[in-house]
């Protein structure tokens, strides 16, 4: 997947956990929460989705680099590259 | 068999701590000791009849459109809709003392009012409690249990009016007597004034049936009649699950909603003389009558009547076998639904000693059923209109039925007063989630399987 993909797939993730937020206008380095009513439980979704379709796991201590979609491109790159 | 996790108890908490797991790929394996979900909020027939335990109202009803409330977020942990649930809004209910009423309806303005019309003198007071309530974070589970009592009564200085306010939160959601831990105080007054009552035309049946739908298409299994009869333990972990039929399962981690004693009871090297733990004392006895007609058709509007008749509002195990001076009267009907229900019900709930009613004979206890049925109805005929000419069934359930289906000792609805909130238990991998966890009521319920399935098992990978 290219940066592209991958930003445009953890929206579409975020999309499906908050189907009536207008996610058009997310700035990429101002973090989500900040941004859209999403709570951490929801947040917790978006990690869970990432694990069920792509088998890729983020322990714990890695969520906070996952705070905006910015640091959740770069975070997943090398994770997602060679899908 | 080896899963992931095994859930103790096929309950709102237990179906939805389950949902959660199944649908991000865990192999989860329920068993349920009776052969009907629900534990402690479940449904039976008898005589063609229809009857709902546990729900009276589903708390906590949030319009189409909200999203930041307890319920739409459940339903998003659990991928469901709004409209899986079909919940229809309550129509009016009632706070009934000698001297005062005060209405709620699921527009919490209009609770407001109510109490500045009835209480005029403490309309600042109710203004600075419902900051303090507001202010409070209910939902971190390491914070310190205060009393609410002693925080209500700084606030509002008529002891009426804070009784009154306790009233139908300690009935729907305390399990210690006289008092009420303030989170669960907060969580209370959230989920029934400010957000209100709902219930399903098919009742809790229609709860049940998504939930279980929900959870077997994620791939969940569920076990029915299948108690679990001991939980083996080697370094400070449960290695083996035990079940009723022979069966033996492993687990990496399991969640049990049985109650935290009665899963403590499960140890097999379990030593109760270390088990430094209150258990609840706090159970009820319902009266459910059917009727030849609607309430409505009687004049009764009313959804929940809340009622007490004595000069302060008493919440404790009584002195005998019932405790007719306060109660609460559901009427399943008197919800805005499309469609009449078939039949009239009320069902009249009040607080009720297990150890009394255990110990009476087989014949003393029907006896004893029917003497108290006609002193409850003596009672709440005084609340609405009297309808004991158009009772055309009966049905009784008391602490024993209660402990029978459910397994929680003395029949206490709401579990143990110390609530583990954490889940965590002096075990690796046991956990404890409903009602002893902390989370009460339905909706409660639910949460707390999610949040257990969240906190234990999801977020460790």
């Amino acid at each position: 997947m290219t940066k592209e993909q991958i930003r445009d797939t953890i929206l579409e993730i975020i999309g499906q956990i908050i189907p009536d937020e207008d996610l058009s206008n997310l700035k990429g380095d101002v973090p989500l929460r900040e941004q859209v009513e999403l709570d951490s439980m929801d947040f917790l979704d978006i990690i869970m989705e990432l694990r069920k379709r792509y088998g890729i796991e983020v322990p714990e201590s890695d969520y906070t680099q996952l705070a905006t979609l910015d640091g959740s491109v770069a975070y997943l790159d090398p994770r997602m590259r060679d899908l | 068999m080896h899963y992931d996790v095994v859930i103790i108890g096929a309950g709102m908490s237990g179906l939805a701590a389950g949902i959660r797991l199944a649908y991000y790929n865990k192999r989860v394996c329920i068993a349920e000791k009776h052969y009907r979900v629900g534990g402690l909020n479940s449904f039976y027939s008898l005589g063609k009849h229809k009857f709902d335990v546990g729900l009276h109202a589903m708390t906590n009803y949030a319009p189409k459109g909200v999203k930041l409330a307890p319920l739409p977020k459940l339903l998003r942990q659990l991928k469901l809709t709004v409209d899986d649930f079909a919940l229809c809004p309550q129509r009016m209910s009632v706070i009934k003392f000698p001297d005062k009423t005060l209405r709620f309806n699921n527009d919490f303005d209009f609770f407001v009012q109510e109490v500045a019309d009835n209480f005029p003198r403490q309309t600042d007071n109710f203004q600075k409690l419902l900051k303090t309530i507001s202010e409070y974070d209910e939902l971190n589970l390491y914070t310190k249990p205060i009393s609410a009592r002693q925080v209500v009564s700084s606030i509002i200085s008529d002891p009426l009016l804070a009784d009154m306010i306790f009233c139908p939160l300690m009935f729907y959601g305390n399990a210690q007597e006289d008092d009420m831990e303030f989170g669960q105080f907060v969580i209370m007054f959230k989920s029934i004034f400010k957000e209100g009552f709902a219930r399903p035309e098919a009742g809790v049946r229609q709860i049940l049936d998504v939930l279980v739908k929900k959870y077997k298409s994620c791939g969940g299994e569920l076990k029915m009649k299948c108690a679990v009869t001991g939980l083996k333990c080697a370094n400070g972990k449960v290695v083996s699950i035990l079940l009723e039929n022979g069966e033996t399962l492993t687990a990496d981690r399991i969640l049990s909603s049985a109650g935290y004693v009665e899963t403590m009871k499960l140890l097999a090297n379990h030593d109760s003389s270390k088990l430094n733990y209150q258990v609840g004392q706090l159970s009820f006895v319902e009266f459910i009558l059917i009727l030849n007609k609607e309430p409505a058709e009687m004049g009764y509007n009313t959804t929940i009547t809340f009622y007490n008749n004595s000069d302060r509002f008493d919440y404790r195990k009584p002195d005998e076998l019932v405790d007719v001076s306060s109660g609460v009267i559901c009427c399943p009907n008197n919800f805005q639904f499309e469609n009449p229900l078939p039949e009239g019900i009320i069902r009249i709930t009040n607080m009720a000693n297990f150890d009394f009613w255990n110990r009476l004979s087989e014949e003393e206890y029907k006896a004893q059923k029917a003497a108290w049925l006609k002193t409850t109805l003596k009672e709440v005929v005084k609340f609405m209109p009297d309808f004991r000419d158009s009772i055309v069934f009966t049905d009784i359930f008391t602490p024993k039925t209660i402990h029978r289906f459910t397994g929680r000792i003395n029949g206490a609805v709401y579990g143990t007063p110390n609530k583990v909130k954490t889940g965590r238990t002096h075990l690796d991998n046991l956990f404890i989630c409903g009602t002893d966890q902390g989370f009460l009521g339905i909706v409660g319920a639910m949460l707390s399987g999610i949040s257990m399935a969240n906190l234990h098992v999801l977020q460790k990978g």
